[in-house]
């Protein structure tokens, strides 16, 4: 049975089609890379699931409820978990500060949620930064901020949206790391939005391509890749190597 | 540099700041803890005069005190708080005059009302998303409104408004002492001593670090569990009851209420002014903000009832208070803007640092 369904899922910004009748369906344990061009409706997808947006019509289904429309805080703890593109830090408070709060739902007591913000900083190579305030962080910084703070509120589900972007090609390998030990040790389900192709084709179980707000086609990273259709909406704009076109 | 900052700072890396304590509250008690010890003595040192002054100071400590949980912390800024303030008086004025209810039971009464009229007003704004601007003006709109309901309903007296009925000698229960007794003084500290305390409390507690989150940002906030609604609810429930405290302890102290002074805008401006001068979201900076207001608004009410020759033209006019508060808010905001404590907390903490 898959842990987070997604049916008929529609949303308008007045005349701008956004998703239409998005199908999406994703088992526990997976790992489902989410790609299409700028304007796609990638990161309104991730708003409607999470409770961000409420979509026009259509269902988001969680571990068997039925959670469409739900707050976003209701979402969050019972599972569901997204980062920012463009980031959101707490802008008061420090790196560590920022992390320990996202704990604070599922754990009690100063010293515990230290020690779990501790842990996740680490997990994602912040230590230097723990007790700087946040808004003092280079963007490279600030997205693993973004995943650390996901990660401290334990999901059962995490969405990632771009987590890759702005860091360095070496600077990406640790996180990609990270993102396949996540599943291995703690079973975390990913979902996860991003432009890199080489992180997609390494990562992902399956892909599903959004084009126009509308699901282009889902399946397998090499069959997504190999079909014409993706090609020419999203493949075929853009390199998918390093070297300039 | 001396030993111990080289050893403390040998715990982390060269260059990351070292862990703050892990409990920042223990120390900010202990603070509050000796600056109440030393003012139990003032009003035995001071004239009278200046212990008056010293009472006006810790009232709007609390006044700013609860104005900072909402607005501060919170980020949720008021332009009414004198509908709490006001709350607070009539509600312990209306118990005690119509129905001789102690002064003490009719505090905690006008805590009650203030904290569940804060949450009215609270939820339809915030189901309503209003923010800002917006948020600011139903809140002042709101204190009018209680403002023109009170000077027109004969149920409290109208513009009339309460007069604290005298007993002969003094009474704790009742609230009432002889003019210029210490015990009021040592009274408003307890109360203010006390909303400090909270306001301490308040901020180091899962549900104050929650409402600061949503305050930075709501939507990340919630994204991590943070539920929304309920903590502003009850930022606006704290800040409300706080500052009704202040609203019937100044009726208790000076015998009297009418809707102008209980409502009158002139009531929020002193709670935000207070608080902005002093530093907004930090715990010290009501403080800080009272002790300097508090002591101006004497100056300045001096200045108008006996002006030396040269300001002679002062005599018997108001409102030079106001006119000075505006200097001040400009000159701190402009020089200060994180106020006077905020600023130079941030000072010294960018000192450490470096
Ligand atoms: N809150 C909003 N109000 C109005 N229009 C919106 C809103 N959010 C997104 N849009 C529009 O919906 C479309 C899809 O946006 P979305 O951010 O989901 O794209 P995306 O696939 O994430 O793109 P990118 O790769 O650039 O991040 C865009 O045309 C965008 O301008
Ligand atoms: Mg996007």
């Amino acid at each position: 049975m898959s842990l987070l369904e997604l049916s008929g899922v529609d949303k308008k910004f007045r005349g701008l089609h956004a998703l239409s009748d998005v199908e999406m369906s994703v088992s526990e344990g997976e790992i489902v890379g989410v790609i299409g061009p700028n304007g796609a409706g990638k990161t309104t997808l991730f708003n409607v699931i999470c409770g961000a947006l409420k979509p026009d019509s259509g269902s988001v289904r969680f571990s068997g409820t039925d959670v469409t429309g739900r707050k976003p805080e209701t979402i969050a703890r019972r599972g569901m978990v997204r980062t920012f593109q463009l980031m959101r830090p707490f802008a008061s408070m420090t790196v560590a500060e920022n992390v320990s709060l996202a704990a604070q739902h599922h754990t009690r007591g100063a010293a515990r949620l230290r020690d779990h913000a501790t842990e996740v900083v680490a997990r994602v190579g912040l230590e230097e930064w723990a007790h700087r305030p946040a808004t003092e962080l280079p963007t490279a910084g600030l997205k693993r901020l973004e995943l650390a703070r996901a990660l401290a509120a334990r999901p059962r589900v995490l969405l990632l949206d771009e987590v890759l972007a702005g860091l360095l090609p070496a600077e990406r390998e640790p996180v990609l790391d990270l993102l396949a030990e996540l599943r291995e040790q703690d079973g975390t389900t990913l979902v996860f939005i991003e432009h890199i192709m080489a992180a997609v084709m390494r990562l992902s179980d399956r892909v599903l391509v959004l084009d126009q707000g509308a699901v282009l086609a889902t399946g397998t990273p090499d069959e997504v890749t190999a079909d014409p259709r993706v090609i020419d909406a999203y493949l075929g704009e853009e390199p998918t190597t390093d070297a300039d076109a | 540099m001396t030993d111990t900052a080289v050893e403390s700072r040998r715990q982390t890396r060269p260059g990351a700041p070292a862990a703050p304590p892990l409990r920042p509250q223990n120390r900010q008690f202990a603070v509050l803890a000796v600056l109440v010890l030393l003012a139990i003595p003032l009003p035995l040192i001071l004239p009278s005069a200046q212990g008056a002054v010293a009472v006006r100071i810790l009232i709007f400590l609390i006044m700013a005190v609860g104005w900072n949980i909402m607005s501060g912390f919170g980020g949720m800024f008021s332009f009414g708080h004198a509908a709490y303030f006001g709350l607070g008086a009539y509600t312990s004025a209306y118990l005690l005059v119509e129905h001789g209810v102690s002064p003490w039971v009719g505090m905690a009464a006008g805590m009650v009302v203030a904290a569940a009229v804060a949450m009215v007003i609270g939820y339809f704004s915030f189901r309503y998303d209003l923010k800002g601007a917006y948020f600011a003006l139903a809140t002042f709109a709101f204190a009018e409104m209680l403002r023109l309901v009170t000077t027109s309903s004969d149920v409290v007296n109208g513009a009339v408004g309460y007069q604290v009925p005298l007993i002969q000698g003094s009474s704790v229960w009742q609230m009432q002492f002889p003019a210029g007794s210490p015990a009021y003084f040592w009274i408003a500290l307890v109360l203010a001593g006390g909303a400090v305390a909270l306001s301490i409390l308040f901020r180091h507690s899962p549900a104050g670090r929650y409402v600061v989150a949503i305050r930075d940002d709501e939507l990340a906030a919630a994204s991590v569990g943070a539920p929304v609604m309920r903590h502003k609810l009850l930022t606006v429930a704290l800040s409300g009851a706080i500052t009704a405290v202040a609203g019937a302890f100044y009726t208790q102290y000076y015998l009297f209420i009418d809707p102008q002074l209980a409502f009158g805008s002139s009531v929020s401006i002193e709670a935000i002014v207070t608080a902005v001068i002093g530093g907004i979201g930090t715990i010290w900076g009501p403080v800080v903000g009272a002790v300097i207001v508090g002591s101006l608004s004497d100056v300045t009410a001096t200045l108008l009832a006996t002006p030396p020759e040269f300001l002679s033209f002062l005599q018997g006019r108001s409102g030079l208070d106001v006119i000075l508060y505006a200097v001040m808010l400009i000159l701190i905001v402009r020089l200060m803007p994180k106020g006077i404590f905020g600023t130079l907390a941030d000072k010294i903490s960018e000192r450490r640092r470096r």
